[in-house]
């Protein structure tokens, strides 16, 4: 398994990286943490003339707090994000979702936005963006620009990025106060994409629903957030009965990929699962 | 296509030397630097074989460009000892029986090593995860578990000595 | 000033002898990234194959484009079939009695099948020159199931076979047979079915799976063309036998071949056979002068290495209404791929299969395996375990299983009633072999009163009995026999080869000692665990012992290491040598004490003269003495050699108990406890013994809960990378608990029987046994491997159970 040659490049900021894009064109890939493009490459799949290497932009690894934004840079790896002590306390979710991707190793390597721009349903920062209300600022030739992730995840490896943009933040707000959190993510074991996963954010008022977000991981050809489930639960007091209810609505919109990990009626089942364990288990977070 | 030249700490040594782009990590250190002890294990990321450690964390050298590590301070197992002293966690593996046939035990050092740094009191569930990036087909893990754990009481005591 | 006087106890434990648990000899060069695999050599002027291989299961070769390959620069040569056949090597006999193709030759028969080779100054140009050598396959229809590939209009897969109606095991009755093999007495058999109150049988699949070593296969061939010696390091179980064949193949004398088998990344199995990469380097070796080094990726060694199991299996128990059994047949159809090249003993193409009466005793039993091509890659494999010996104790401990089901007994208590006793041993199963030794009952009693059997039934009865349960709970329990240490070679040969082993120890004149044996380590600790057995033996420290294998130039001839042969076989040989030493070695302690040889007795590590302790002579003093002045009429020195044949096979046993916990809701299960008795005879050295147990039952885990080779209907493997094929990590490996009786092997020299298979053999039907356990209530009798989350979920589904 040995990869095509091609040209390194490696820029030292945004600017020059899209300058780079622009000017190769579609024979360029961006190099984040590699653990799918490299891959792809062994395998031929990929066969890119250059490679343009955005690990050495200091701009865009970290967390800051920019006002109620809170700043993630694309190339934060995910140890990073699990470390990190502003998203363990404004948004705990990410840290604890980033210790199901992959293993320690890749983890090292691996960045939300590598993660987020690869596009892939079964990557899981897409429904975590989805989940956490995130928008991602993306570099192009023509400067920045801010797309909120609901509107970013097009189609199985297809996203609103072009081919000479790069996406280099994700600005994600705090959890409400006392909201609880969950990702339940079923895999066949350490290091493998989900079966199926549900990510759920809730916060109560009055002990009923005030925030809800549910969303899906490897469920259909994109993240898919579960509006109607949402709705179910949305304002109530939650019961059993509206859990199960809101995980069937979440099942109704799944559409997965039949592969090694189960057919369509197992990964939906499954789907329904991951949904009814994850508002359990933020239901008895959220306070 | 141009060659690279990539200068970095490899053990404790600088070197300067010529890589293609596409050179992965872990053929120039053991083809160019004859550096063996890192081995290819699954080639996709998966078995951990060949991890090593770049500026303090572990990484997986199968998935990685040599000239990636342009600048960077590069260990392999070949590292670990010093002054011709094993390691704690070399220790430890051998007074437990953490390998057999020995083809993951780089890998594996090189985890745990970085492992008890970043963790120097695991519990046996946070073992199991912390080298849940590394497969060994020999030993089912367990006197690999408890080489961990022997090691990181080592790394204390050798702390509490120096202290 | 003279050295304090030592205790007994004390040099007894200075030996490190049997029953000590020395550390490994072999983990210094490990822990410090000086091992030497075979990708780890690089020899001056070496050149890198890479293979082009089939992208479709079957086909027909129309063309073959090498231009574009050959302009890279780089690139020394791009050989096919058509190359090969001038020298006769296009084609190799198989370990079976079969032949195999090197490269394709007209036709591809499986996916990954190897069609071309591409020789290079380095890896990254020969897999550039993979990509640029374009073939042009005309698609044939593809036969991926063997009850299919039997069928009156199935396609011919091998076409170079047309007209053989004979095949190495007897007639061929399709042109997709390949044999039919039976043992036992089939109208006893059948009598005893004819007649009995009660008969229960169960189809089963033993899946196809793959050893998966963590080092896959390759070698570096080096020819030297003055010399016309050729020496090559691989990664083989069986570097001997890989002489023998190489000599055969290339035409060069076997005195002039020297296979290595350096430091080996586990086995399994997987690196007994003789691969067509192998082949193809050697000879690029060959024609090109210069040293040619092939590494296998791990698709590579997914797709197109041996695999193992892929058996289809029809049980049948006749019992009396009180479970007592009568008989046994067994009708197996064993999917082997595209040409036979399973690794078994010549005279026996299902290998040890016919252990399958177990641990019971059984009066009347039959069985019959099939053999089928299809459109898969060749192999069969034992894959940690002896030849088919896995298939056997799954087959036998399954229908125990279906049989105490069906009567309402306990699946404890049929055991009870069925195992053979301990005064029934030597015991001669229904199939003929002569079980050596076991005390089953004692071992099951011992296992069941560890886990508290009863308190577990209770909780599993209080969770049946409970529908707001979350989990089903199930105990699995298996009670197997082994078979290994192949073999006696009145009955075991490879390729004509008996299936002895051997050792040569040398004793210098300081009195440390070198031992070369026939077989070759994998992980298992030879290097350590062999020097004990001198140790006790010879009364030499371990330490100073060093044990060489793998090197066909320095080592005696032996068959290798697989099938627990080690121990059993190499294991004796090691003793007998020694024992040789140890009656020189008292000639001359007689000599020196002036005493005649039967005024002395052997204590640890010297010869006494009886009734005056102060007299004696260590193996040390000796050994000097008979590199200086031996004895007249003695020649000098103290070596020896010996080549074992064993009486028999041993017969290693265990108890495994398992209890798993399923998710009503995913199908996930958790094993919550794993407790595995064993017996393996006489333990040489414990910690060795409990580490190759722990592995034994993780790779039994890894195939009953996860591992499979799943193809489409065009014959294209699915999940060949170790993404999708399942080898656990620590997070999802249960913790193990391990205890032991022993029974020594009355036939072997230190009564050892092997046992680093044991776990595997034993464990797997284990986990079976446990995950059919939770849906017994259901009525359910068996459930196939692997057991997946995601087939789990489907019975669950199948049976009506609901979170």
């Amino acid at each position: 398994m040995i990869p095509p040659n091609f040209e390194y490049h490696r820029p030292a900021t945004v600017d020059e990286a899209v300058g780079l894009l622009t000017s190769l064109g579609s024979e360029a890939k961006i190099l984040a943490g590699g653990h799918s493009l490299l891959p792809m490459m062994k395998l031929r799949f990929a066969m890119p003339e250059h490679l343009v290497d955005i690990n050495r932009i200091p701009e865009l690894s970290g967390v800051s707090v920019v006002g109620d934004d809170i700043v993630i840079g694309a190339m934060t790896t995910e140890n990073a994000v699990i470390a990190d002590p502003i998203l363990n306390e404004k948004v705990p979710l990410l840290p604890e979702a980033a210790k199901l991707i992959a293993d320690p190793q890749v983890r090292n390597r691996g960045t939300i936005g590598g993660d987020i721009a690869h596009g892939d349903p079964a990557n899981d920062h897409p429904a975590l963006a989805l989940a956490c209300d995130a928008v991602m600022t993306v570099v192009g030739p023509e400067g920045a620009r801010q797309i909120p992730a609901s509107e970013f995840f097009l189609g199985t490896y297809w996203t609103a990025l072009n081919d000479d943009d790069i996406l280099t933040a994700i600005t994600v707000k705090a959890f409400p106060n006392g909201a609880g959190f969950s990702y339940r993510k079923l895999k066949r074991k350490t290091g493998d994409w989900a079966t199926a996963a549900c990510a759920v954010v809730v916060a109560l008022s009055g002990g009923s629903v005030s925030h809800i977000r549910i969303t899906l991981t490897n469920l259909g050809p994109t993240a898919i957030r579960a509006h109607d489930a949402e709705a179910v639960l949305s304002g109530q007091t939650v019961t059993d009965e509206l859990i199960k209810q809101a995980a069937e609505k979440a099942m109704a919109i799944c559409d997965p990929a039949e592969d090694l990990r189960g057919d369509v009626e197992y990964k939906t089942a499954m789907a329904g699962q991951m949904v009814q364990r994850a508002i359990a288990e933020a239901l008895s977070r959220a306070n | 296509m141009a060659k690279q030249i990539v200068k970095m700490t490899l053990n404790g040594q600088q070197i300067e030397q010529l890589v293609d782009s596409r050179t992965l990590l872990v053929h120039f250190l053991r083809e160019q630097m004859n550096l063996t002890g890192a081995h290819i294990g699954c080639e996709t990321s998966q078995c951990g074989a060949c991890t090593i450690d770049i500026d303090g964390e572990s990484v997986k050298a199968c998935t990685h460009l040599a000239v990636q590590c342009d600048g960077s301070d590069v260990k392999t197992v070949e590292g670990l000892a010093e002054n011709g002293v094993l390691h704690p966690v070399q220790e430890a593996f051998y007074e437990e029986h953490g390998l057999q046939c020995g083809y993951c035990t780089p890998g594996m050092l090189m985890r745990s090593y970085r492992f008890l740094q970043e963790n120097p009191n695991p519990t046996e569930d946070e073992i199991r995860t912390g080298i849940s990036g590394n497969l060994c087909r020999c030993t089912g893990y367990q006197n690999i578990i408890k080489a961990v754990q022997s090691a990181a009481t080592k790394l204390q005591d050798n702390e509490t000595a120096s202290a | 000033m003279n050295a304090p006087v030592k205790t007994p106890e004390e040099r007894q434990a200075e030996l490190q002898g049997m029953g000590d648990s020395r550390l490994r000899k072999e983990d210094a060069r490990f822990i410090q990234g000086k091992g030497q695999y075979c990708d780890d050599i690089k020899l001056p002027g070496m050149l890198h194959m890479d293979i082009v291989r089939s992208p479709i299961a079957h086909g027909r070769i129309k063309n073959i484009k090498k231009d574009d390959a050959l302009a890279i620069p780089g690139v020394h040569a791009v050989l096919t079939a058509d190359d090969l056949k001038p020298l006769n090597l296009h084609w190799m006999p198989t370990l079976a009695g079969d032949v195999a193709a090197v490269l394709a030759d007209e036709k591809v028969h499986f996916q990954m099948q190897e069609v071309a080779i591409v020789i290079a100054d380095d890896r990254y140009i020969a897999a550039d020159a993979v990509e640029a050598v374009e073939v042009e396959y005309e698609e044939l229809p593809v036969v991926m199931d063997p009850y299919a590939a039997l069928e009156a209009d199935a396609p011919v897969l091998r076409e170079d076979l047309a007209g053989k109606n004979e095949g190495a095991h007897g007639p061929r009755e399709h042109h997709n047979h390949i044999f039919t093999w039976e043992a036992g007495d089939k109208a006893a058999a059948d009598d005893v079915f004819a007649s009995a109150p009660v008969t229960v049988s169960q189809h089963m699949l033993y899946p196809r799976v793959h050893p998966c070593p963590l080092e896959t296969c390759g070698c570096v061939a080096s020819f030297d063309p003055i010399k016309g010696e050729l020496t090559t390091w691989m990664t083989s179980q069986a570097p001997h036998v890989v002489r023998t064949v190489v000599s055969m193949l290339s035409g060069v004398p076997e005195s002039k071949v020297r296979i290595i088998s350096p430091d080996i990344g586990g086995g399994f199995g997987n690196k007994v056979g003789v691969y067509p990469g192998y082949v193809c380097a050697i000879v690029s070796s060959i024609v090109l002068g210069k040293p040619v080094k092939w590494s296998e990726d791990r698709i590579e060694n997914i797709s197109s290495t041996a695999f193992a199991r892929d058996y289809h299996m029809d049980g049948h128990l006749a019992a009396t209404e009180d479970g007592k059994i009568l008989g046994l047949k067994v009708d197996v159809v064993a999917d082997h791929g595209a040409f036979d090249a399973c690794a078994d003993p010549t005279k026996f193409p299902a290998g040890l299969f016919h252990i399958c009466s177990g641990s019971y005793d059984i009066s009347a039993a039959h069985c019959s395996v099939k053999g089928v091509y299809t459109n898969k890659a060749p192999g069969g494999v034992a894959y940690r375990c002896s030849f088919r010996v896995t298939e056997a104790v799954y087959l036998i401990e399954r229908m125990v299983d279906v049989l105490a089901q069906k009567l309402d007994i306990d699946k404890a208590e049929i055991r009870r009633k069925n195992l053979i006793r301990k005064d029934q041993f030597p015991y001669t199963s229904p199939f003929g072999f002569e079980y050596d030794s076991g005390d089953y009952h004692t071992a099951l009693e011992k296992v069941l009163d560890a886990v508290d059997y009863k308190a577990l039934r209770a909780e599993q009865q209080e969770k049946r009995n409970d529908p707001d349960s979350p989990t089903l709970m199930g105990i699995g329990l298996v009670t197997f026999t082994e078979v290994v240490g192949a073999g006696p070679t009145k009955m075991c040969d490879i390729l004509g080869v008996g299936m002895f082993d051997s050792c040569e120890i040398r004793i210098h004149p300081t009195g440390s000692a070198i031992a070369r044996m026939g077989t070759i380590t994998q992980g298992q600790g030879h290097q350590t665990t062999y020097a004990q057995i001198i140790a006790s033996e010879l009364g030499i420290p371990s330490e100073v012992i060093q044990v060489e294998e793998g090197d066909t130039s320095t080592a005696p001839y032996g068959l290798g290491t697989y099938g627990s042969r080690s121990t059993p076989v190499a294991g004796a040989a090691i003793a007998m040598a020694a024992r040789k030493i140890h009656a020189k070695a008292k000639k001359i302690a007689a000599h020196l004490l002036e005493v005649s040889e039967s005024d002395l007795d052997w204590e640890i590590d010297r010869f006494k003269v009886r009734g005056n302790e102060d007299q004696f002579k260590t193996m040390a003093d000796i050994a000097f003495a008979a590199y200086q002045q031996p004895p007249e009429g003695l020649e000098p020195g103290l070596e020896a050699v010996h080549y074992y044949d064993p009486p028999n096979f041993t017969y290693p046993f265990g108890i495994y108990f398992c209890v798993v916990d399923i998710d009503k809701g995913t199908g996930e299960s958790s094993i919550r406890r794993f407790y595995a008795l064993d017996d393996c005879g006489t333990r040489i050295n414990p910690m060795i013994i409990d580490g190759q147990i722990h592995g034994g039952l993780t790779e039994g885990f890894a195939v009953a809960m996860g591992q499979q080779m799943p193809f489409d209907e065009q014959g294209n493997l699915l999940g060949n990378t170790l993404m999708d094929y399942f080898l656990p990590t620590a997070v999802e490996t249960p913790a193990w608990e391990t205890d032991y009786t022993v029974t020594p092997s009355p036939h072997h020299p230190i009564g050892a029987k092997g046992v680093a298979e044991s776990p595997h053999v034993g464990s797997i039907p284990t986990f079976t046994s446990a995950v059919v356990d939770a849906f017994a209530h259901l009525g359910v009798t068996h459930i196939d491997m692997p057991h997946t989350s995601y087939r789990i979920w489907k019975k669950l589904k199948e049976e009506g159970v609901q979170l």
